[in-house]
């Protein structure tokens, strides 16, 4: 059993890369565009980190947009008035997001439950003012202009991320790789394993000597890095930094995007994002009430999927 | 400047009792049901158009008291259909849902109203200013604080005197001995969320003769209203109201000195109230773990 079990995991491991290594070679004959590709992979990103606290630490976030928008923000400024370089922009949107969220998080890991997910919610929002507001750095209600990607530069030559759209998938997809490695690993340690022991039983877990609020925080705050760099990814996307970026409602895009994956599983989210972002692109097209719809989506997904689409297809393997 | 400031302090505190009013029917929710209810900015809203369609049939004051009663006819269904399932399991799953209604909400008024703004009409008497030196209190605001005052006294009146209160006041310290001894806890959170989501109209009705109708106005009223209830202390009622108060005048005082950070100063006092009193300004200890 453990070594077919095995065998699988890896089956589905390189069917999935498989899947993503090809993208810009299947998405358009299907109606796609590379873009839509890059677009998943980092709201993909953005939603497993909601996911690293919600599914596997059990503490809900519903103020990741915040840690998002910063992380989108530092990249925007860092290309348009400290150096043009790309992995810099990158590297300081996700420090920012990230202390953010090391601060904030100190205040808020005390809370449990619901209260957490309100005092994110709340605190998430300080920053959407602040962007909102300070125009005369962050361009207010108009969102962050003037700057763009560059050419990714190693020394004897370089790749022209800037133009060219599958060139720079497949250099998402390389950070792609790396937030998901660092995941994974962070899940697989001893530390990850108290995350775990943390959302199936905290008093015990606390009974054990395992110092919960400091654990909580810890992967509050490294949640908080990787959306940080999901949303440095995301201003690069389109060379803009958006005020709604760091609005509870993208919170709770995130959210949703993890619960309908399946928020259980550590690809979920992934799958979540994609018929996410498919799905608004697809309505956004053809119904002027598309938020309607993704509303409804919500209520559907809650009432009737509430494992999402993974959990649903494991637990089937299961019976 | 101190007009200013008088004119500021009055206006920080009407729009704190609006606050109260929102935060009151969310916190109500919060308590016995364990939901946060996003869509509490969407019956807001439709309480509000409610009465913008009605008024022609009933008049202003048919108005007040009606479309409250239809919002929290449509809240109570709301309740029974769709949070009703939810009970007992995560309480994420009652977020999300409300967070995808008040979606649905908001495109809904637009797609029934209309995305442009409605203005509404107050009666005449209520728009006078009342005085030359007060040119800044209209009728209407001190209108609108009598009616907030008056709600949340009967309010209070309803939850310390009459048994519906009273058993609403147990089921939040307890609802499992509550329903032990006998109590239909599911009427009991069907009668509450109504009473939640009726305030929720009632400031809907008394914003749109404010500041108009429009679809979006839900959305900006609801995050105050959750600072309340955190800067107030959760679970205490008492707390939400001094909460709303608080933020309302720390708002307008600061709208006089950097008008940039009216909205800021209040995410600053939540964090401080956090930062040294965990559990709020009057929460009780443990309720918010």
């Amino acid at each position: 059993m453990s070594k077919s079990h095995h065998a699988r995991k890896l089956m589905v491991l390189g069917a999935i890369w498989a899947v993503l290594l090809l993208a810009p070679y299947w998405m358009p004959p299907l109606g796609g565009y590379t873009a839509l590709g890059t677009r998943v992979l980092v709201l993909g990103i953005a939603a497993m980190s909601v996911n690293f606290l919600l599914g596997f630490t059990g503490v809900l976030s519903f103020g990741h947009a915040a840690y998002f928008g910063l992380g989108a923000y530092g990249a925007g400024l860092t290309l348009k008035f400290l150096a043009a370089s790309t992995p810099l922009a990158l590297i300081c949107g996700t420090l920012l997001g990230g202390i953010a969220g090391a601060v904030l998080g100190a205040l808020i890991v005390r809370r449990r439950g619901v209260y957490f997910a309100m005092v994110t919610i709340a605190f998430g929002q300080v920053f959407y003012y602040i962007a909102f507001q300070w125009s005369s750095l962050t361009g207010g209600d108009d969102g962050l202009r003037g700057f763009s990607r560059q050419p990714l530069d190693l020394g004897r030559f370089s790749i022209d991320i800037a133009s060219n759209a599958q060139y720079f998938y497949y250099f998402v997809l390389f950070c792609f790789a790396l937030v998901t490695g660092a995941m994974a690993f962070v899940l697989r340690s001893p530390f990850g394993r108290t995350m775990l022991a943390i959302r199936e039983n905290e008093r015990r877990a606390r009974f054990l000597g395992i110092p919960v609020e400091r654990h909580i925080w810890i992967a509050f705050t490294l949640s908080c890095l990787f959306v940080a760099f999901a949303g440095a990814l995301y201003a690069l996307i389109n060379n803009f930094a958006d005020p709604r970026g760091l609005h509870y409602s993208q919170s709770g895009d995130f959210v949703i995007m993890a619960v309908m994956g399946g928020m259980r599983t550590f690809w979920g989210p992934l799958l979540g994002a994609a018929v996410f972002v498919v799905l608004q692109d697809y309505l956004s097209s053809i119904t002027i009430n598309w938020m309607s719809f993704i509303g409804l989506m919500f209520v559907l997904v809650v009432l009737f999927f509430p494992r999402g689409l993974l959990g649903v297809i494991r637990l089937g393997r299961a019976a | 400047m101190s007009q200013l400031l008088l004119f500021n302090v009055t206006n920080g505190l009407i729009i704190g009792a609006f606050y109260v009013l929102m935060a009151l029917g969310l916190s109500l929710i919060l308590n016995l049901s364990n939901v946060i209810n996003f869509a509490h900015g969407g019956f807001l809203v439709a309480g509000g158009y409610i009465a913008y369609t009605i008024t022609p049939y009933v008049g202003f004051w048919g108005a007040l008291l009606v479309a409250p009663l239809v919002t929290a006819a449509i809240g109570l269904a709301v309740e029974r259909v769709l949070i009703r399932p939810l009970y007992g399991r995560d309480p994420l799953y009652g977020l999300l849902l409300t967070f995808g209604l008040a979606f649905i909400f908001e495109d809904g008024t637009r797609f029934i109203w209309g995305a442009q703004g409605k203005p509404v009409t107050i009666p005449a008497f209520l728009a006078q200013p009342l005085s030359d030196e007060l040119f800044f209190i209209t009728g209407y605001r001190l209108f609108m604080v009598v009616m907030v005052a008056v709600a949340v006294g009967l309010l209070f009146v309803l939850l310390r005197y009459t048994r519906l209160g009273i058993r609403i006041r147990a089921g939040t310290l307890d609802l499992e001995t509550v329903a032990a001894l006998g109590i239909n806890v599911g009427m009991l959170r069907s009668l509450n969320f109504s009473v939640g989501v009726f305030l929720a109209g009632l400031s809907g009705v008394l914003a749109a003769g404010q500041l108009g109708l429009e679809p979006t106005m839900g959305a900006g009223l609801l995050m105050p209203s959750f600072i309340a209830i955190i800067v107030g202390g959760v679970g205490s009622l008492l707390g939400t109201l001094l909460g709303g108060l608080l933020i309302g005048v720390a708002s307008g005082v600061t709208a006089v000195f950097f008008p940039q950070a009216s909205e800021a100063i209040m995410y600053v006092m939540m964090a401080v109230v956090l930062l040294i009193r965990p559990r709020g300004l009057l929460g009780e200890e443990g309720m918010m773990t």
